[in-house]
């Protein structure tokens, strides 16, 4: 059961890290479908930032490691982020479709870029170790504490990382003035606007910043849970987080707090089928509809009772401009 | 000191060729109340989103406190002490009363606006809840978030564009105390409005606009609702709009006891009677959003009813759907501000547009066996087996007819004279007065029985203008009870057989176009005269007698 509730905390951030940047996004009136290319290029950045440190030194700091992992992975979500940007917020294009192709470009890319630009015999062994033992490392007290070290600190520093993100980003957008322009945006860009919110501004920033925190989620998978050992189908399995993130944004109804939950629900749910014992291969794809079937039965739940604080930002998928008033 | 809070010099501007305001020079004292009176589209709302940084003037000078001054956003209004607070409000739903005021300021923190906006409320007579949210919220508590908005900004001039139009008359007095106790702290205030008892109620002077011209500013002491009105409709113009012969025979459509709510779930219509005959035209007069759309959208089935009954050739259409009230004949084109936002679909062709309405009466072609007097009855039953099986089969035709519809497309555009490249263009290709005759055009071709056209001239040149009310006086030829919802009085006075007056869903009387005035018409429409209260007459169902008594 221990093991249990670990893991689902450890695989549940990845979705909070992309979950917390698509609520950003979303926050700002942008649907970003390309949250799954997007932590592709995450991984991608990642890796290539390890790399980089060791192609420095044979034996960099752990220090150094982690954070140009970080830099990197947050640096190449940005990148696609801000192709998003430009193509919804400044010329306008349409959100869906625009999101899908970031999906796909940074589905394809990550698989390309891994295989052909980063990984080598020696990377790997590189990878492993910093994922096992730099990005893994645990707090002080995670053996000598029981079960509380064991369900709380002894796992890597992203974990931390996604719930302080999470934990920021809430009250951020509950507490302060900024939280309250931005929202006030993804509501009505063109009230905004008229109080003089800069919403291109606000825009841009949430995009990219989203979509850095959830290229955090791609960096998370690869090196806090695989260990740094990179797969030849991770883009495929980052992609199917991607949409489940997506998906946990509509659960959390659009609420950071709820979603550090609800990304532990989600995380125990998609490794549930590791912990039941005499399942067969056939029935896993069935207990991996279950977070998608949840989602549905909150949708349905939140239009039923149809409060307005539980619904999506009024001008989620449309675009503005001035002129339109 | 400068006595004028805000001057205006010379103000125009223009959208394309069209002047909405030419040359206006308009003054607002320092503490006091000025209304701004005009018809539709005389250019009030154009002139004061120029002083709130909205639109740019063209031309001419805007001095606020005697210094000249350069307002091109909201954000330069507000330096200037200029606050508006528009006709739609600028609001965010999910947020607080607090958090919409705080909104984009620089002031103080979320925790300290509750308290101040009490303090501003308390100040001038509000009743607030900062805590409250918007959507949680009443029109009038809106409108209230709205005026403290501004204040909260420190706006000394306050622009309300027809701040009255949505509130019950105790919302208006309570706010019209607030806008008293505003003007003692030397707020200066522009109020909009179409009302003229509130003009005399409220105002210290009173600016009249007509068609995009300034026409001159009076102190409302020395003036009186009758010389307003005719500074406001001015003379009368002669248009020469054939106007044949009403045939009218018995009652086509009747509108009885009709109470409809509008979307923000006031009445939009009230206890509305009234009914078309066949063979003759019923303009509706009023200025806009007095319920001419909710009437129009109860009639036709898209909006629910709360009360009273819509009956067509004497039987009741209440809670028939769209479709079931198109196909007994009541045909609808309502042509709104944006002139493409109803009945079509821009990007599609004449001739897709003609089917989205007519689609279901296509079928596989199949003809119906004649059936003649020498048939034995095994004959005439067997004929009569096939042809409802081929009208079964015609009805359930997953295919459209593209052929017929193109056919008809061309019908339509040779009659109404519609210039287009093709019936294949896209609609959004053609001009505003060639989408609209599209639009009637349409309308036209189900052969209704009872047309309801509301704005068909809306934004045409003469020579459309005078094409459009061809196809409506043929359609009266032919029988067609027709009820025209217009803008221009002189337009509705000399093309209609009867004009009905609205003024905020109420309804002021029913009046011969030919034995009324333009004044008249003013003054029912700004709810100073009417002509229901003045009969003492009990509302009820919609007779004969009632039309013209007034006038015979």
């Amino acid at each position: 059961m221990l093991t249990f509730l670990t893991s689902a905390i450890e695989f549940g951030v990845i979705f909070l890290f992309g979950c917390v940047g698509e609520i950003l996004t979303e926050k700002s009136g942008h649907l970003n479908l390309g949250i799954p290319g997007i932590m592709c290029m995450g991984a991608a950045g990642g890796c290539l930032g390890v790399k980089l440190c060791y192609l420095a030194s044979p034996a960099p700091s752990a220090f150094l490691v982690v954070l140009m992992g970080i830099l990197f992975a947050m640096l190449f979500a940005a990148a696609l982020g801000a192709v998003y940007g430009f193509l919804t917020v400044s010329l306008r294009s349409n959100q869906n479709v625009t999101g899908l192709a970031c999906t796909i470009f940074g589905v394809g890319f990550t698989s390309f870029f891994l295989n052909n630009a980063v990984l080598s015999e020696g990377v790997s062994t590189q990878l492993s170790q910093a994922g096992l033992h730099f990005f893994n490392h645990p707090l002080p007290g995670a053996d000598s504490l029981g079960w509380f070290g064991t369900l709380f600190l002894d796992h890597g520093i992203l974990v931390y990382l996604a719930i302080v993100i999470a934990v920021i980003a809430a009250v951020v957008l509950r507490y302060t003035k900024a939280g309250l322009s931005l929202r006030a945006v993804g509501e009505s860009p063109a009230t905004a606007d008229a109080v003089g919110i800069n919403v291109t501004g606000y825009k841009y920033t949430a995009i990219l910043l989203g979509a850095a925190i959830a290229g955090l989620g791609g960096l998370c998978y690869v090196m806090d849970y695989m260990g740094g050992i990179v797969g030849s189908t991770v883009d495929q399995t980052i992609q199917g987080i991607g949409w489940l993130c997506i998906a946990l944004v509509i659960f959390a109804m659009w609420k950071p707090a709820f979603a550090i939950l609800g990304s532990i629900v989600f995380g125990a749910l998609y490794i549930l089928s590791s912990y039941i014992q005499g399942i067969s291969f056939e029935q896993i794809p069935l207990l991996n509809i279950v977070p998608f079937a949840v989602t549905i039965l909150v949708l349905i739940a939140t239009s039923i009772v149809g409060h307005r604080e539980m619904q999506p930002p009024a001008s989620l998928g449309l675009s503005y401009f001035r002129e339109d008033r | 000191m400068d006595e004028y809070a805000l001057q205006l010099q010379n103000i125009s501007k223009y959208f394309g060729s069209v002047a909405a305001n030419k040359n206006i020079d308009l003054t607002l004292k320092k503490g006091e109340i000025l209304a701004l009176l005009g018809e539709n589209g005389s250019g009030k709302t154009t002139l004061m989103n120029m002083i709130s940084g909205i639109y740019y003037p063209d031309e001419g000078h805007i001095f606020v406190n005697g210094e000249e001054a350069r307002i091109s956003s909201p954000q330069d209004a507000f330096r200037y002490k200029i606050g508006m607070v528009h006709q739609h409000f600028k609001l965010i739903d999910i947020f607080s009363a607090a958090q919409n005021i705080v909104l984009g300021t620089k002031g103080s923190g979320l925790a300290r606006i509750n308290e101040e906006v009490k303090a501003i409320a308390e100040k001038y007579g509000f009743e607030i809840d900062p805590k409250k949210k918007i959507y949680d919220m009443s029109v009038s508590e809106k409108q209230t978030v709205e005026i403290v908005k501004v204040l909260y900004r420190g706006a000394d001039i306050l622009i309300l564009d027809e701040p009255t139009a949505v509130l019950t008359p105790q919302e208006t007095e309570k706010l019209f105390s607030v806008m008293r106790a505003m003007k003692a702290d030397g707020k200066s205030i522009i109020i909009i409005t179409h009302k003229l008892n509130e003009v005399m109620a409220i105002s210290d002077r009173v600016a009249v606009l007509r068609k995009g011209e300034y026409i001159g500013c009076v102190d409302t002491a020395d003036t009186d609702p009758a010389s307003l009105t005719e500074m406001m409709v001015g003379e009368k113009i002669t248009l020469n709009i054939s106007r044949p012969e009403a045939h009218a025979d018995r009652p086509l459509l009747e509108i009885r006891d009709l109470t409809v709510n509008s979307d923000e779930g006031s009445h939009a219509i009230e206890n509305l009677n009234f009914f078309i005959r066949g063979g003759e035209i019923l303009g509706v007069a009023g200025i806009a959003g007095c319920g001419q759309r909710e009437l129009c959208e109860a009639i036709a089935g898209l909006r629910k009813i709360e009360s009273g009954g819509i009956y067509h050739e004497g039987e009741s259409i209440v809670g028939l759907s769209p479709r079931a009230i198109s196909a007994r004949g009541v045909a609808m084109s309502f042509i709104p501000e944006d002139r493409l936002g109803m009945g079509l679909a821009p990007s599609m062709s004449v001739t897709d547009n003609m089917m989205l309405k007519n689609y279901q009466d296509h079928g596989y072609g199949i003809k119906p066996l004649p059936l003649s007097d020498e048939d034995t009855p095994e004959q005439a039953k067997k004929k009569n087996a096939r042809n409802r099986f081929t009208e079964f089969l015609n009805r359930h035709c997953p295919f459209v007819d593209r052929k017929k519809a193109r056919a008809e497309a061309e019908r339509i555009i040779e009659e109404l004279d519609i210039v287009t490249p093709s019936t294949e263009t896209p609609v959004r290709r053609l001009s505003g007065g060639n989408v609209q005759k599209v639009l009637l055009g349409r309308e036209i071709l189900i052969e209704p029985n009872v047309l309801i056209t509301a704005y068909p001239v809306r934004g045409l040149d003469i020579n459309s203008s005078y094409l459009i009310y061809d196809i409506l006086n043929r359609q009266k030829e032919a029988g067609t009870g027709i009820l025209f919802i217009g803008e221009d009085l002189d337009v509705m006075l000399a093309l209609c057989d009867k004009i009905m007056v609205l003024c905020h869903g109420k309804m002021m009387g029913v009046v011969h176009a030919e034995k009324t005035t333009k004044e008249q018409l003013g003054l029912m429409m700004a709810g100073a005269l009417d002509l229901e209260e003045e009969k003492g007459k009990p509302m009820g169902v919609a007779k004969d007698t009632r039309i013209g008594e007034d006038q015979a």
